[in-house]
């Protein structure tokens, strides 16, 4: 299936330059429908309010951090507890990787990342573009 | 940077030492009650006056100038660090938009190349994301130096101040004392305020 390039992309971390720069890689793959969020319960609050085909999200940020906001999604019984969930973040030891991928993360991507790597893995997640 | 002192490095006294009297003081207890009572007095003065000696040593070497001073200082560089490169972190992606809008608009491969080459300079600017989190680690780290020095002066009950010592020698030339930039943001005078400096003479 192809993947459509107009749904919604919320992007989280409490770097603002993390968030630009994400976003502008975003609009090099085709994606323009991005909106930003600087921490997890920001972002939580966007996903109830506007239907978001993919999450790429921070872990470390405060006060709710990545991993608390991906298990509030995956346990919620809302329409987007099964929304793609990209963790892009600086946590690269195996423990980080297992609690996310326990936590039920789409994919993992580590800081610093290029483009491709980017295009890459929303591709595992959504399909190739 | 406080030095330790040759003397309290060289002195035999220390944790080894306060052992000994205490065990000093515990054979005692199987002495006649006279003898016991001389002797224990005598090693409690002995131990008071290796506490005292060692107060006065730590007082010495200034460790409240370690919380109050040192550490401060280093932070707020380090803070300084991270405010001024997310700055130019910034100023760079906006010249880069720039550039990427008048790449779009050429619409051949000139412009595809020099797209290419913006997503490049994208993609380097989460540098400034990475050394960002780890001075926030180091400035923890010192932030939990600084409490625990706090928390040993208080405990051996000395000002840390060094009355003894009096203050900290300077010993760098008259050229290296002028020499204390760059300057922190509040603390710096504009180029306009040195433009009105000179202008005045």
């Amino acid at each position: 299936m192809a993947v459509d390039k107009n749904m919604n992309v919320l992007i989280v971390d409490d770097y603002s330059t993390m968030l630009r720069i994400i976003k502008n890689l975003l609009k090099q793959l085709g994606f323009n429908n991005v909106d930003e969020a600087s921490d997890g319960g920001m972002a939580y609050e966007k996903l109830t309010n506007k239907p978001y085909g993919l999450v790429i999200s921070d872990w470390n940020m405060e006060p709710v951090t990545g991993l608390d906001l991906l298990k509030k999604i995956r346990a919620s019984s809302e329409s987007f507890k099964a929304v793609p969930f990209i963790m892009i973040t600086a946590e690269s030891k195996t423990e980080n990787v297992i609690m996310a991928k326990q936590a039920g993360v789409s994919n993992y991507i580590v800081k610093p990342f290029n483009a491709e790597t980017l295009k890459m893995k929303i591709s595992a997640v959504l399909g190739e573009f | 940077m406080t030095e330790v002192s040759p003397k309290m490095q060289d002195q035999s006294y220390g944790r080894d030492q306060v052992v000994k009297i205490i065990n000093s003081v515990l054979s005692r207890a199987e002495q006649p009650r006279t003898e016991q009572i001389t002797a224990i007095y005598g090693e409690l003065i002995e131990l008071k006056r290796i506490i005292e000696e060692a107060r006065a040593e730590i007082g010495a070497t200034r460790a409240n100038e370690i919380s109050e001073k040192h550490i401060p200082t280093a932070t707020d560089e380090l803070d300084a660090v991270v405010a001024a490169t997310a700055d130019a972190t910034g100023r760079i992606m906006d010249s880069c938009d720039l550039i990427e809008e008048g790449a779009s608009s050429l619409g051949n491969e000139t412009g595809e190349k020099i797209s290419a080459e913006v997503i490049k300079i994208y993609e380097a600017c989460s540098f400034q994301d990475i050394t960002g989190q780890r001075i926030q680690k180091v400035v923890g780290t010192m932030r939990t130096i600084e409490d625990k020095v706090e928390k040993l002066v208080t405990a051996l009950g000395t000002s840390g101040k060094g009355g003894q010592a009096g203050e900290e020698e300077d010993t760098r030339s008259p050229d290296e004392k002028l020499l204390n930039g760059p300057q922190l943001p509040g603390n710096a005078i504009s180029q306009d305020d040195i433009d009105r400096i000179l202008s005045e003479a």
